[in-house]
């Protein structure tokens, strides 16, 4: 399917989630889907860089909160509607991506990891220390009390989130399937022969870098609307980096499917554990599937069904 | 005389306290047949990975039709029109032995001055030189799973796929029967006659002396010797750094 019918579908497809949402009507549905829906975006823009061209990024959690806090800026000095704010946090993130890996893409392997580690932390530390966004106390955001055309506040979220979450899957599909994402594939397997055949691998990685940070901003842009409440603890969480990691992990990292399933499998257990058990459990949750699919299905669950569909073929050709 | 497409002058490269080369004046002229001896550890690779930009000479010039090069980097030089195989075969494992073709054609196989190739292309440009190395009944099969001298072969279609004026071709041959080395010899030869310009890097004797219309010989980084195989072999500077005194 060429890339702007997938558009249409993904988008069809989001609308669909969105009306089964409203025919339940339920606010905490809202909320939770939100989560699901920003795991989707995290999950599929780590993806990007992790996944396609193998540079594992660590620093998922900052250029989330960075997105954040440009929302949190912008409503302190401008206050624009979210729909601007979302693609202005995702500029600032493509940027500071860029910077990121203009800085750091000589590094490969652990080193490169270790680096985007430091970047988030460096990024935490600057918040702490910034007390016009809050600082350590943290920022509130009133939201406005209506908005137009949804029944409330949290239905908007939850409709702008789906959005997003259908336009990062989007982008990530074409991005795969395009001379970009090959070039992509071939720096992943051997960057050494990539460049050798041609495949300008440098200039590939920053295009990576600031499109996974771009669509890392998009996702954290909403975020100060969606808690009302945002401080350095919650947006720099650790959750966010490694559940941007387990997604595509448990998912498959090769294919724009893999992230989208893990997230929401794994964005969903998280959230049935966090009402039955204890949000204490969530990264339990991601610890012990991590281990299970690391030793059975290293793949993902889409390299595992890709392992079985190719077996049961190879089954009908002796057979045939 | 036909015109100089390759000169290398007056390279040279260390590795910390390590002089790998040393005053190194090499040129491949168009249409050429060149192949580099010497024993290992010579500076070889390290004078092909300085033409092709892995590494980058300290000292010297490398200059590619009249342009010098060894400021630009590995993707912009094999643009230019410089391909190489390499000693271990670095296939993309993750992809089919079409899609590897597929890479360098997407990236490198443009003609000069046009940076795209249209993607359906490709896939007909892929076909025809994997049937040219003999490998199109394993097109969809994964590049991991080939064997060395399938793997062999996949280095050198990348390769023809950039479309080179020049091919380095790194020992091509290691590590295969006789029957093998006729069959890449004969892809060589073949590659040549189409007006490739070819380095060949090899300790297999035979297909050197077979193939060679000159040799040059670097022993400890420097080179020693360069001219006609007859007169290179009986050399006896270069009989010594192969025989010993």
């Amino acid at each position: 399917m060429a890339p702007l019918p997938f558009l249409g579908v993904s988008l069809a497809s989001a609308a669909a989630v969105y009306g089964a949402g409203i025919a339940v009507g339920n606010e905490y549905l809202y909320f939770a889907s939100y989560t699901v829906a920003q795991y989707i975006v995290l999950a599929t823009a780590w993806n990007i860089l992790g996944g396609y061209t193998g540079y594992v990024n660590f620093g998922t959690a900052g250029f989330f909160a960075v997105g954040a806090y440009t929302s949190v800026v912008l409503h302190k000095t401008v206050n624009l509607p979210l729909l601007i704010m979302i693609p202005v946090g995702g500029l600032v993130c493509a940027v500071l991506g860029l910077a990121m890996g203009y800085l750091t893409l000589r590094l490969r392997g652990v080193f490169f990891a270790i680096a985007t580690l430091a970047m988030a932390i460096v990024l935490h530390t600057l918040v702490v220390n910034w007390s016009f966004v809050g600082g350590a106390r943290g920022a509130y955001i009133i939201r406005p009390r209506e908005v137009m055309f949804f029944a409330s506040y949290s239905e908007y979220l939850f409709a702008v989130m789906l959005l997003l979450a259908a336009l990062a899957v989007a982008i990530a599909r074409w991005v795969e399937r395009s001379r970009l994402g090959r070039g992509l594939a071939a720096i992943r397997d051997d960057e050494i022969a990539a460049e050798c055949s041609g495949v300008p691998t440098l200039k590939l990685k920053l295009v990576a870098t600031t499109l996974s940070g771009f669509l890392m901003g998009i996702a954290g842009a909403p975020f100060p609307y969606y808690v009302s409440y945002v401080d350095p603890a919650g947006a720099f969480n650790l959750a966010y980096g490694v559940n941007s990691i387990a997604m595509p992990l448990i998912g498959g990292m090769s294919s724009w499917v893999g992230p989208l399933i893990g997230a929401l499998l794994l964005g969903t257990l998280q959230q049935v554990a966090t009402v039955t058990i204890s949000s204490a459990a969530n990264l339990l949750l991601v610890g012990v599937l991590l281990v299970v699919f690391v030793t059975v299905a290293p793949n993902g669950i889409v390299g595992l069904l890709q392992k079985v569909r190719g077996q049961s073929g190879a089954r009908k050709k002796q057979n045939g | 005389m036909a015109e100089i497409l390759l000169s290398v002058v007056g390279v040279g490269k260390r590795f910390g306290g390590f002089t790998a080369l040393e005053g190194i004046d090499f040129q491949v002229r168009r249409g050429e047949r060149v192949g580099l001896l010497g024993p290992n550890g010579s500076g070889k690779s390290t004078l092909v990975n300085c033409v092709t930009g892995t590494l980058r000479n300290e000292a010297g010039e490398i200059i590619f039709r009249d342009e010098r090069i060894d400021r630009l980097t590995t993707h912009q030089r094999i643009r230019r029109g410089i391909a190489r195989t390499f000693q271990i075969p670095r296939p993309f494992a993750s992809m089919t032995v079409r899609e590897n073709v597929e890479i360098a054609l997407l990236y490198a196989g443009a003609p000069a001055g046009n940076e795209r190739v249209p993607h359906g292309a490709t896939e007909d440009d892929a076909h025809h030189i994997l049937e040219e190395v003999g490998l199109q009944a394993k097109a969809d099969e994964r590049s991991g799973s080939l064997t060395q001298v399938d793997l062999r072969k996949l280095e050198l279609a990348r390769a023809m796929a950039a479309h080179p004026q020049l091919l380095i071709a790194d020992e091509a041959m290691a590590g295969l029967s006789m029957g093998e080395v006729d069959e890449i010899l004969a892809l060589l030869m073949r590659l040549n006659q189409a007006g490739v310009s070819i380095v060949m890097i090899e300790h297999i004797m035979y297909a050197v002396m077979k193939f060679s219309e000159r040799i040059a010989v670097l022993v400890a980084g420097r080179k020693i010797a360069d001219g006609d195989p007859q007169s290179v072999i009986a050399d006896p500077e270069v009989q010594r750094a192969y025989l010993g005194e």
